[in-house]
């Protein structure tokens, strides 16, 4: 077989283990899937917000809460990183013959299909709770897309911080300072209803740009609009994404090769 | 016939600390070695650059003939690794494991099952069950970890302080396996704290301390380097201690509790004959008197100025 074919069945082969570990205690993924419902369901009832919001409340809030759970994986893949590299089992697959970033790659493939099924869980108690679609499937179809692509680019940035700080104890602060920085967006209320200054770092936030996209595709109310920003968030939503891609998935796999030098 | 383990002049710094310091070591094909020293000696860095791990910062290391740094790839698909701690994945199962890592080394997915199903049979871990390897007792871990290193068969097996924390039945399981691993050609380097350990299994020794060679050979090599044979002589009243231990000469240490001096036994049975005949003419009864080889302890001690973990004796 050619070495390409070996990181595909390698991969494969660490991402059979994540599923496995799913098997084996459905309740942590379950406990996953009803977090970020729950979120959704307290901001919806309980908290209100859509502050300067020019329509419903909760089509504009679903979309938004879509976006900042796929940021918060960022810190669920930097745990489940810094769980793995400190457990002996790491060493047993680094002194072996095997495509050595296959063990990333299984980990973002196996997060991937975690996020899609958030994502499933997540629209269709949104549906429930009176969100809905408006531009059919396909525009849909690519709203989802655009939250995968951000969730991929949180797990490249997850599993490259996991490798440099490498302890449990760092992984609580990302665990509290995803927050803030999940609020510095749009999820919960529009740019325009905040300071200047505080509006303009809301807009450039790539959760900003990906929550403004999938509104846009899912025919769901946005601010009003009117920036550079606000305008170009599809544009955004693909290039902030790719642009965090392009550096943190070659520096995690390179600093997990050379873990021991 | 090329030596399966090469190693000249490594040395490895963390910051300010050198874990070693000019290491030297030479394994011939298919022996045991043995690598004893106490704790922070630098026997897991030695593994872990051995075994690819970890990098060092000078010298020259060979693994079954491929350098570690450059060749690694070669080098990982002909070695198997037993770390200090199980690294074996504790939330799937026995056999879930085996598979994996058969599958990890390019077995094939048939022959990986196949595999995992041998090794089970061979270390006695067939009726497992499918329980996770967390709740296995320590010396079902082990030999599951054992089972993992072995998949391929490696021409170099690497034992990383393979027996601490064991009980002694779970300590002689390890033992009988690397035993039978040897009849088949394997070349094994163990590292240990047990001076026991080492004299069981090992064909050669090297003694380490601070990051290099103390000393190197045989068991009995070592015990005659580092002093010649000792005489015991246990005396049936106490109370003639004292001048049975001027009697042996310079260097005779009385332990009383015990009512024995040991002694030089320089020319072993001439020391002997004239040891018997003056504590007959001074009037002392000894209970126990013998000629000895000087223990691994003793030796270890001399080395190494410090005292080793002491070893249990594997019932």
């Amino acid at each position: 077989m050619s070495s390409m074919s070996w990181v595909v069945s390698d991969s494969w082969t660490m991402t059979r283990r994540e599923l496995a570990h799913w098997a084996r205690q459905p309740v942590r993924i379950v406990v996953g899937l009803v977090f970020p419902v729950m979120l959704l369901l307290m901001f919806n009832y309980l908290v209100g917000g859509g502050q300067g919001v020019d329509g419903d409340n909760t089509e504009f809030l679903v979309p938004g809460m879509l976006a900042l759970t796929m940021a918060f994986g960022l810190e669920s893949t930097m745990l489940a990183v810094t769980q793995d590299l400190n457990k002996g089992v790491i060493d047993r697959f680094r002194a072996m013959p095997m495509v050595s970033g296959s063990v990333l790659v299984g980990r973002s493939i196996a997060d991937m299909l975690q996020s899609a099924a958030a994502l499933a869980v997540m629209t269709g108690v949104g549906y429930a709770v009176g969100w809905r679609w408006h531009h059919g499937p396909d525009a849909a179809l690519g709203a989802l897309g655009l939250l995968l692509l951000l969730r991929f680019a949180m797990l490249w940035i997850g599993i490259q911080l996991a490798l440099v700080a490498g302890k449990p104890e760092l992984v609580q602060a990302v665990q509290i300072l995803v927050w803030p920085v999940g609020f510095l967006s749009n999820v919960f209320a529009t740019p325009g209803s905040m300071p200047g200054w505080l509006g303009a770092v809301v807009e450039w936030n790539p959760m900003s740009a990906t929550a403004t996209a999938v509104r846009g595709l899912f025919g769901n109310p946005g601010g009003p609009g009117g920036t550079w920003a606000s305008d170009h968030a599809e544009l955004l939503a693909v290039a902030w994404p790719v642009a965090l891609i392009a550096v943190f998935l070659p520096l995690a796999v390179r600093r997990f090769a050379r873990i021991g030098r | 016939m090329t030596d399966a383990i090469v190693v000249e002049g490594v040395h490895k710094r963390y910051g300010d600390k050198r874990a070693l310091d000019g290491l030297d070591l030479t394994v011939r094909r298919s022996t045991v070695h043995a690598v004893l020293g106490p704790n922070g000696a630098g026997k897991t860095t030695a593994v872990r650059i051995l075994s690819t791990l970890l990098r060092h910062d000078e010298g020259r290391v060979e693994v079954a003939g491929f350098d570690v740094r450059g060749r690694a790839g070669e080098v990982r698909r002909r070695i198997g690794l037993l770390g200090q701690y199980a690294a074996v994945d504790e939330e799937l199962g026995g056999r879930q494991n085996l598979e994996m890592f058969g599958r990890l080394y390019h077995l094939g997915v048939r022959r990986a099952g196949t595999r995992a199903d041998e090794l089970l049979a061979r270390f006695g871990l067939a009726d497992t069950g499918r329980g996770p390897v967390k709740e296995y007792s320590g010396g079902m871990r082990r030999r599951l970890d054992l089972a993992a290193s072995l998949i391929t068969d490696p021409e170099v097996l690497f034992l990383d302080e393979p027996t601490t924390g064991l009980d002694p039945r779970g300590r002689a399981e390890v033992w009988s396996a690397v035993r039978s691993l040897v009849g088949g050609g394997t070349t094994v380097l163990l590292t240990t704290q047990y001076l026991e350990e080492a004299d069981q299994l090992a064909d050669r020794i090297s003694v380490i301390d601070a990051g290099r060679v103390a000393a190197e050979g045989t068991a009995d090599e070592l015990k005659a380097m580092v002093a010649g044979d000792r005489i015991d002589v246990v005396v049936r009243d106490g109370s003639q201690l004292v001048a049975a231990a001027q009697l042996l000469g310079d260097g005779a240490v009385v332990d009383a509790d015990r009512r024995l001096i040991g002694a030089p036994a320089p020319d072993r049975m001439a020391t002997l004959t004239r040891t018997v005949r003056a504590l007959e003419e001074a009037g002392i009864e000894a209970e126990d008197i013998a000629v000895r080889r000087p223990t691994l302890d003793e030796v270890f001690l001399s080395l190494t100025d410090r005292r080793p973990e002491r070893a249990e004796v594997a019932a």
